[in-house]
């Protein structure tokens, strides 16, 4: 095989590998991303319905409370606008206390209660999720307006 | 008085690495020789001041000088000592002093072991090395000074973080740092044969073993990470794809193909830009690990207090060192000329498709780990990618490079034929086969076609890499023990040390297949005296009382196992409550074994002396990192072959140099 050829084969495979590569990556991502809502969004039902997503905020106080089977909890999760009833079974991580700021991953049933898989976990106390820090920033923005102008605030400042 | 000489040794560590960055490469360019003997010196002098530096905050920690705002915030007066030291790193700005520390320590190391190589190579890899010394301790000077003092002095600190108050994680950043670090030798070797316009198969010699050292420690890094997670985080999972962990990764896997891509380089002096281009990946990711970690752009459970304004600062110091390293890639390497000839089936293409492999899973990780970004850049809303989606990608690529890496090296320099492979390879292939016929029949399968695929995986590599030793050894006229032995304290150490880190890819793939498919795991409420049986053994819980340690009060279960009648273990998972910070923490309890590891952890107390707990029984779980460990263990092996420890390093590489070595 000359030189040239052997090149164009190489190059050739190589292009093909990209390329399905890439299908593959982009085909599969699409099942397998979770969006994330504020509660206040999630009010407002921007939320998919048949799609698991994320919600987060901060777990409201006094809203903790353990179920019969000592496995499942119930707990509720507030951007200080609007607030998602959140309902997981399992055992939650070290960090998760009233007050502090949460991301739960899930769906929400026909019963309105966001069904969590996953309650996300974190190193430092003093660490506050990006996508909490953002929620809570926006709708103390919403609040302002409410108060500056007496009337409904915009639902979402984020979309 | 202490700290400040630490401040003041920082300072002092800046002033002589900026000398180091511009005078031993003015030197070289202009070829005048004083100005290049200063290179070691002055990486010898930056070394020492950025260790008055590491030494001035132990002091600090193992005095709990709470005015300094760093050991404050990291350290109390009841942290038991060995955590006071390993505190130190405990932190963002201690990290970077550790970070810096190595940094002068593997440019004192190259100007130590570099006895003989050539004065203007050694003159400009220590430059480089110095620039980056200069980013690192420029960050840390302007943005996140350790030894800052704090006023009023608090009585006492906040405490170490629980979570990192463990062994594994005492030793865990150091090696990552020296693994990262590392590469920043072979990238500084790139840099300088770039800027030389020499990039010749001796080069590539040059900066094997450094890189391999490199890759060695960066492979225990991750791996001491992976089970630190594994125990500490007390749920069990190895490798959850968070950004933190696929910023280990990425360098690992660029790290990976470059190793193997510099094999090609030093034998036939090829891939010779390829090389280059991998070295700088290498660092490059190692950088934007750093920057993805202290940032705080991505959101990951790993995540640490961040602060923007060091985000940005990495983020220029990134895109300089990137930038400008491709910016001097573009302009030299055209004139680099290519290398030797090879065919289709040869080991130089097995080479070329290992890379392509690993680079292929690396574009896929870095994509991964940063579509939450893209998305959010386009206003496609704020996403998290799902773990299925990385072991997707994973499972997508790995089989190709497994059956490969049967193949490879087994496989000539320059040109094979495929009927030799054929002939060579066929028993064991065929007893791979057999063996997937196996597995898919027996119950080891679990209907789960995985299971299957992996273990033949896994013995195509034990099969594949046996044949390679006896092909390498068959015309020797000794036993083929001492065969062995002469061909091992000979020139055979890289070849061995290959073999032994294949041997550990198959380990690693049997693990991570059996603990992926089989294990099992079982969330549940458990009143003292209540029995649970999972996978053949069987829990029992008698109750849970409260212990003090040293500076916690923890909620202690106690557990015993029992395999049929046998009792086999004994198990206290703890529930931490910290004093210093308040801070709860779960402390698993493991029963670890060859096979298979029991886990039990505390969840939380649900009243009457009930615990809401979790069960694990993890099938081959250790051979993940036993895998790792041979990996690590070969890489020590390859690096200690007589042909990196000669007096004089040979110009150009031995033509046609022995087909069987990796």
């Amino acid at each position: 095989m000359k030189a040239r050829q052997k090149r164009l084969v190489l190059v050739g495979l190589a292009l093909v590998g990209v390329a399905g590569a890439t299908t593959l990556a982009l085909s599969a991502l699409q099942s397998n991303i979770s969006y994330f809502f504020s509660p206040s969004q999630v009010m407002a039902s921007e939320h998919p319905t048949d799609a698991v997503f994320r919600v987060g905020g901060l777990v409201v106080k006094d809203t903790l409370a353990r179920q019969e089977d000592g496995l499942t909890v119930h707990f509720e999760v507030t951007d200080n606008a609007a607030v998602v009833p959140v309902s997981y079974t399992g055992i939650l991580p070290d960090l998760f206390s009233e007050g502090q700021g949460v991301v739960a991953k899930g769906r929400i049933g026909d019963d309105g209660v966001f069904y969590a898989e996953e309650v996300l976990a974190k190193h430092d106390e003093s660490y506050m999720p990006p996508e909490v820090a953002d929620t809570l920033q926006t709708a103390h923005v919403d609040g302002i307006v409410e108060q500056t102008t007496g009337t409904e605030p915009p639902r979402s400042m984020t979309q | 008085m202490i700290p400040e000489l630490g401040h003041l040794a920082l300072i002092f560590a800046l002033i002589l690495a900026t000398a180091q960055a511009a005078m031993p490469l003015a030197g070289s360019l202009t070829g005048h020789r004083p100005w290049m003997t200063m290179a070691r010196p002055l990486a010898y002098g930056q070394f020492v001041f950025v260790a008055i530096a590491f030494v001035a905050l132990v002091e600090a920690f193992l005095t709990s000088d709470f005015s300094v705002l760093y050991v404050a915030q990291n350290s109390n007066s009841l942290l038991p000592g060995i955590y006071k030291v390993s505190a130190v790193w405990g932190g963002h700005e201690g990290s970077l002093l550790l970070w810096a520390l190595m940094m002068a320590g593997w440019g004192a190391a190259v100007a130590a072991f570099s006895r003989n190589l050539p004065l203007p190579v050694v003159a400009r890899v220590i430059s480089v090395m110095g620039m980056v010394a200069i980013g690192f301790l420029l960050f840390m000077l302007l943005t996140s000074n350790p030894f800052e003092r704090l006023f009023p002095v608090p009585p006492e600190g906040r405490d170490l973080n629980p979570l990192l108050q463990d062994f594994g994680l005492a030793i865990h950043p150091p090696m990552l740092y020296m693994g990262y670090v590392g590469f920043s030798v072979a990238f500084a070797f790139a840099i300088a044969a770039l800027i030389g316009g020499k990039l010749d198969a001796a080069w590539a010699r040059w900066s094997r073993p450094w890189t391999t050292v490199a890759w060695v420690f960066l492979t225990i890094g991750i791996a001491l990470g992976s089970w630190w997670a594994y125990y500490e985080l007390g749920w069990g999972g190895w490798w959850f794809w968070d950004p933190v962990e696929n910023a280990s990764l990425m360098p690992w896997l660029v790290g990976t193909a470059l190793i193997h891509s510099l094999a090609v380089t030093e034998k036939r002096a090829a891939f010779k830009s390829w090389t280059v281009l991998l070295a700088i990946s290498a660092f490059s990711l190692s950088l934007l690990g750093t920057f993805l970690v202290r940032s705080g752009v991505l959101t990951s459970v790993h995540a640490f207090a961040t602060d923007p304004e060091r985000g940005l600062f990495i983020l220029i110091f990134l895109c300089i060192v990137i930038g400008g390293s491709l910016a001097l890639y573009a302009w030299r390497a055209p004139e680099v000329s290519e290398g030797g000839r090879f065919d289709l089936l040869s080991r130089e293409s097995a080479l070329l498709l290992n890379n392509l492999l690993f680079v292929a899973f690396t574009v896929l990780v870095l994509f991964g780990t940063l579509a939450p970004l893209i998305y959010e850049a386009f206003n496609l809303g704020k996403i998290s990618v799902g773990f299925p989606w990385f072991n997707k990608m994973f499972l997508a690529l790995a089989p190709f490079l497994a059956l490969l890496l049967g193949i490879g090296p087994a496989t000539r320099w320059k040109s094979d034929q495929p009927w030799r492979l054929t002939k060579l390879l066929w028993l064991a292939f065929a007893l791979s086969i057999g063996v997937l016929v196996l597995t898919s029949m027996s119950a080891v399968s679990g209907d789960d076609l995985w299971v299957p695929i992996g273990i033949a995986l896994a013995a195509w590599l034990l099969f594949s890499h046996l044949t390679i030793v006896r092909d390498r050894l068959k015309h020797k006229q000794q036993g083929w023990r001492q065969a062995m032995v002469a061909d091992f304290s000979g020139n055979g150490r890289s070849f061995y040390g290959m073999v032994v880190a294949h041997l550990g890819v198959a380990m690693f793939i049997v693990g991570v297949t059996m603990v992926s498919n089989h294990q099992i795991e079982k969330d549940l409420r458990m009143s003292p005296g209540d029995s649970h049986e999972m996978a053949g053994y069987r829990f029992e819980f008698l109750g849970a009382q409260k212990v003090n340690g040293p500076n916690y009060r923890a909620d202690q279960g106690h557990f015993l196992v029992y395999r049929g009648e046998r009792q086999i273990a004994e198990l206290f998972p703890e529930k931490r409550s910290y004093l210093g910070g308040g801070m709860p923490m779960t402390e698993a309890a493991i029963d670890a074994g060859f096979f298979r590891d029991v886990y039990v952890s505390l969840g939380e107390a649900v009243g009457g002396g009930d615990w809401a707990l979790r069960l694990y029984y993890k099938p081959y779980v250790r051979w993940i990192w036993l895998g790792a460990a041979l990996m690590a263990l070969g890489g020590a092996i390859a690096v200690s072959d007589r042909r990196y420890r000669t007096a004089r390093a040979r110009s150009t590489a031995p033509a046609g140099a022995v087909g069987a070595k990796a």
